[in-house]
């Protein structure tokens, strides 16, 4: 999961870095000390959850939340312990840390989105697998080819191309990741990396931050890593 | 008078040195902007401003482990919001406090 921080307090944004960069759950991609900053961070970016302080000059954290359309998770931030009633009229909110944040306050936060995440995620993954079909289509040379979900072992991207392995043959499709992480069904496949996408039914060990598929030797991100260790069944 | 101390900043730091020097450097940086500012604002009798400063100064007198003037400053932000200056002098007793303990580190 990842994460932006919006405060324009040096010292909130970097204790609040520190919790991130020790957590194995949540990884941050940015840093704003204005909510500005952030907004147009946010029309670019993916973003899971954001820490945002309530009081800042200009621009609330509560206005803010009313500017972006599709508000991701929020765990507001702030030295006052009177916004919280306010604070929780709004879905997109899941906790509410008072500044000086301790460390199990903050895990605890965390895990309270970590817990959301998953059970949106099992819905959406319940949804897209009745819709999606077995198969897919690639275009190599003005020709359509078939290639079934089951056969694929990685999807790597290269540039403006993905590399298609399978267990007989292997693709190269100019094909943005993004449009192919769309079609692929979301019980069967699992982005592991900026780069990589596998088929999870198809690992044979999981050594540190790799997996091992075919002959091939995938690395995890950190980010995506606690996603993986879920879908596997651990004895 | 509660004293400032370090308790939380080396809960936090635990044993990562380079951390804690992060901090307290940001420390040393923003209180004397942030102290700057509300002295201003107070000059110009502009209390709105003023009680904002003291919203933020309320994070470092919690950082500095405060915790009985954490709510003088929380009534003082309060009353200058109300356009009250009652309570300037214990928050400006307790400014000093913080400054005198930060120069020195």
């Amino acid at each position: 999961m990842n994460c932006i921080i919006v405060d324009d307090e040096e010292m909130a944004r970097a204790i609040i870095a520190q919790f991130v960069t020790k957590s194995t759950d949540i990884e941050c991609i940015g840093e704003f000390c204005s909510a500005i900053d952030a907004i147009k961070f946010l029309n670019l970016n993916h973003v899971d959850l954001i820490f945002l302080d309530i009081h800042m000059p200009n621009f609330t954290g509560f206005d803010f939340i009313q500017t972006i359309k599709n508000p991701p998770h929020i765990i507001l931030v702030t030295s006052d312990r009177d916004f919280a009633i306010e604070a929780f009229e709004y879905e997109c909110i899941i906790d509410y840390l008072v500044k000086p944040i301790t460390e199990p306050r903050f895990l605890k936060a965390v895990h309270k989105v970590l817990a959301i995440k998953t059970d949106e995620q099992q819905v959406n993954t319940a949804i897209q697998s009745e819709e999606k079909p077995d198969h897919f289509y690639v275009n190599i040379d003005r020709r359509l080819i078939k290639i079934d979900n089951n056969s694929v072992n990685v999807i790597e991207a290269k540039g403006d191309y993905i590399h298609i392995k399978t267990d007989t043959k292997n693709y190269i499709v100019h094909s943005a990741m993004k449009k192919i992480e769309d079609i692929l069904p979301k019980d069967l496949f699992l982005k592991i990396h900026r780069s990589f996408i596998i088929n999870v039914t198809k690992i044979i060990d999981i050594e540190d931050n790799s997996v091992l598929i075919a002959k091939d030797v995938i690395p995890i991100s950190r980010s995506y890593k606690t996603e993986l260790l879920k879908r596997i069944n651990v004895l | 008078m509660e004293t400032p101390n370090l308790n939380y900043v080396n809960e936090l730091s635990g044993d990562n040195v380079q951390f804690k020097t992060k901090i307290l450097s940001i420390l040393k940086k923003e209180l004397p902007v942030e102290v700057e500012n509300y002295e201003k604002y107070m000059q110009g009798l502009d209390f709105f401003n003023a009680a904002q400063s003291v919203h933020k100064l309320k994070h470092k007198i919690s950082i500095l482990g405060l915790e009985k003037s954490y709510y003088i400053a929380v009534d003082y932000e309060h009353n200058l919001n109300n356009d009250s200056v009652a309570l300037k002098n214990d928050f400006e007793t307790i400014l000093k406090a913080m400054q005198e303990f930060v120069i020195k580190l």
